[in-house]
């Protein structure tokens, strides 16, 4: 099982990032940054292998804080770069094309960011928030001693050291799923009979979206809704958070796709196998669902 | 609400709109002459939200003799307000009137209600945080100060998804457990969910230098 995590932490996702054409001040244009972005990480955490290689095209003068956009849209630097990739792409494009910016930061829409100490808290703060839902109380996060936060974050950071991470956060005592899909000889078999699956899951924080009656919608798609969830490690507790407003009636409005971590998992799997070997290091599921709707006439 | 929520400080979604009717009759009723709390519905009708927008809660209103009359369509929810006639109408230095817009929304995860708010001058340009942290009462500077972790940051608003300032509520269900563990009656009457908001912005709302009017304080 433990494989399955290790792929999850060294997933990555190729990035081409250019500078944006109203900062750049030098002819010819300087050449986009390939980067191999983690998929645990953040993009603010990128910014010191970037501005390197952009810092002689920029204009004089201190720069702002960097924000990124993906075809104009302000991306949330406080969402794992994974998730903004899956929820974004749904024709996953290699590599994904962004565009950074040094200047213009957009406060009105983007919520402010200092770099890594940003970016830390804002983990730190997932994390606790993780820890309330599955304990009741943050006390075990409050009380990490300062080394345990700094191995912590650092395991995060360069996203390369699981074990660390593993151990550390083994004391945060935040498991709570039973494994219900292995028998007690832990060979990995499937228990035959009911249990909770990503279907079932999905369909609890989504009922709209799963029609009782047989559908007879036969109008083609014209545009995608894109809804992400965080759902914690414990089952039962949902919190939704919709990107795009969806505008159109539930009737005719289907599931396309559900992505975890760049995979689209078969619905049937056990659900607690996805909390086990799915969720991010701050302890969220991201689950990404891509929504078939129909036509406007 | 169960008495398990009720020993916790925490309540369900569900008994927060039961709270949140209880808070908007009774403040509506008992404080007519300030400015009235609504409640908003949004993700498709199904969750809600209070608010109460546009009031003033600049503390340099402390410069001037007397209490001044904000200009047309803006609230004033100062300490303790006083009838103001015309003539004891004091000028405004519009570079210093603060104006604020307060949303009170429930929060799955802590299962207790936050304060989201922003801030903007009589421009509609935005404050920032330096000079919101002036219009803050002295004790929520020292804490802010202090604290390890900055209870007032800078988070996208449930619903308008744009950037907002939200009190953190880590720590809300603990005082909110005291609070009601203080008085037995409280708790036994089961008066208790309908009373919530009242006694939890007493508390949140000093912490931005909003006070709740003494009627409605009586009822706790």
């Amino acid at each position: 099982m433990e494989e399955a995590q290790k792929y999850v932490w060294e997933g990555a996702i190729p990035l081409q990032i250019h500078l944006h054409e109203s900062e750049v001040t030098t002819l010819p244009t300087p050449p986009p940054a390939l980067i191999l972005a983690p998929r645990i990480g953040y993009l603010p955490l990128l910014v010191p292998q970037i501005k390197p290689h952009f810092s002689n095209a920029l204009p004089p003068g201190s720069p702002d804080t960097v924000w990124f956009d993906y075809n104009g849209l302000p991306l949330k630097w406080y969402i794992p770069t994974g998730v903004l990739f899956d929820l974004l792409c749904a024709e996953p494009e290699r590599p994904w094309n962004l565009t950074v910016h040094f200047r213009g930061y957009p406060s009105n829409i983007l919520v402010p960011c200092e770099g890594e100490d940003s970016v830390k808290w804002g983990f730190i703060n997932s994390l606790k928030e993780a820890a309330y839902i599955i304990n009741g109380n943050c006390k075990n996060v409050m009380n990490m001693s300062q080394p345990d936060q700094v191995e912590l974050w650092r395991s995060v950071l360069n996203a390369g050291n699981l074990e660390a991470y593993v151990r550390i956060s083994s004391k945060l005592k935040l498991g709570t799923v039973g494994d219900e899909y292995t028998d007690s000889g832990g060979q990995g078999q499937v228990k035959t009979g009911n249990y909770f699956t990503l279907q079932d899951a999905v369909k609890s924080i989504l009922p709209e979206y799963f029609p009782n009656k047989s559908s007879t919608n036969e109008e083609s798609s014209r545009d995608e809704d894109e809804n992400e969830q965080k759902v914690p490690s414990e089952e039962g507790e949902k919190y939704l958070s919709e990107n795009v407003e969806s505008f159109y009636p539930s009737d005719n409005v289907e599931i396309k796709l559900v992505r975890i971590q760049g995979i689209e998992p078969k619905m049937e799997i056990p659900f607690s196998w996805v909390v086990k070997n799915l969720t991010n290091p701050e302890h969220y599921l991201h689950i990404c669902v891509c929504l078939k709707v129909p036509q406007v006439l | 609400m169960g008495t398990k929520e009720e020993a916790q400080g925490t309540l369900s979604s569900t008994d927060f709109g039961v709270a949140a009717s209880a808070f908007i009759l009774n403040w509506n009723t008992i404080c007519s002459s300030f400015p009235p709390w609504t409640w908003v519905l949004s993700h498709h009708q199904v969750e809600g939200y209070l608010s109460l927008e546009n009031i003033l809660l600049s503390s340099t209103q402390e410069e001037h003799g007397e209490l001044s009359c904000p200009g047309p369509g803006k609230h004033s929810l100062q300490e303790d307000p006083i009838d103001v006639d015309d003539a004891t109408l004091v000028h405004i230095n519009p570079c210093k009137v603060h104006y604020y817009d307060l949303h009170i929304i429930y929060c799955n995860s802590y299962r207790v209600p936050v304060l989201y708010f922003r801030a903007y001058d009589s421009d509609g340009e935005p404050l920032e945080f330096d000079e919101i942290e002036k219009d803050l009462p002295a004790y929520s500077k020292k804490a802010l100060s202090d604290s390890k972790w900055t209870f007032i940051t800078q988070e996208e608003h449930p619903y308008l998804n744009r950037p907002w300032y939200k009190l953190h509520p880590c720590g809300t269900s603990e005082w909110m457990k005291l609070l009601f563990h203080a008085d037995d009656a409280l708790a036994k009457t089961g008066v208790a969910i309908e009373l919530y908001l009242v006694a939890w912005l007493s508390v949140v709302g000093h912490v931005v230098g909003l006070r709740i009017p003494f009627e409605m304080m009586k009822q706790l």
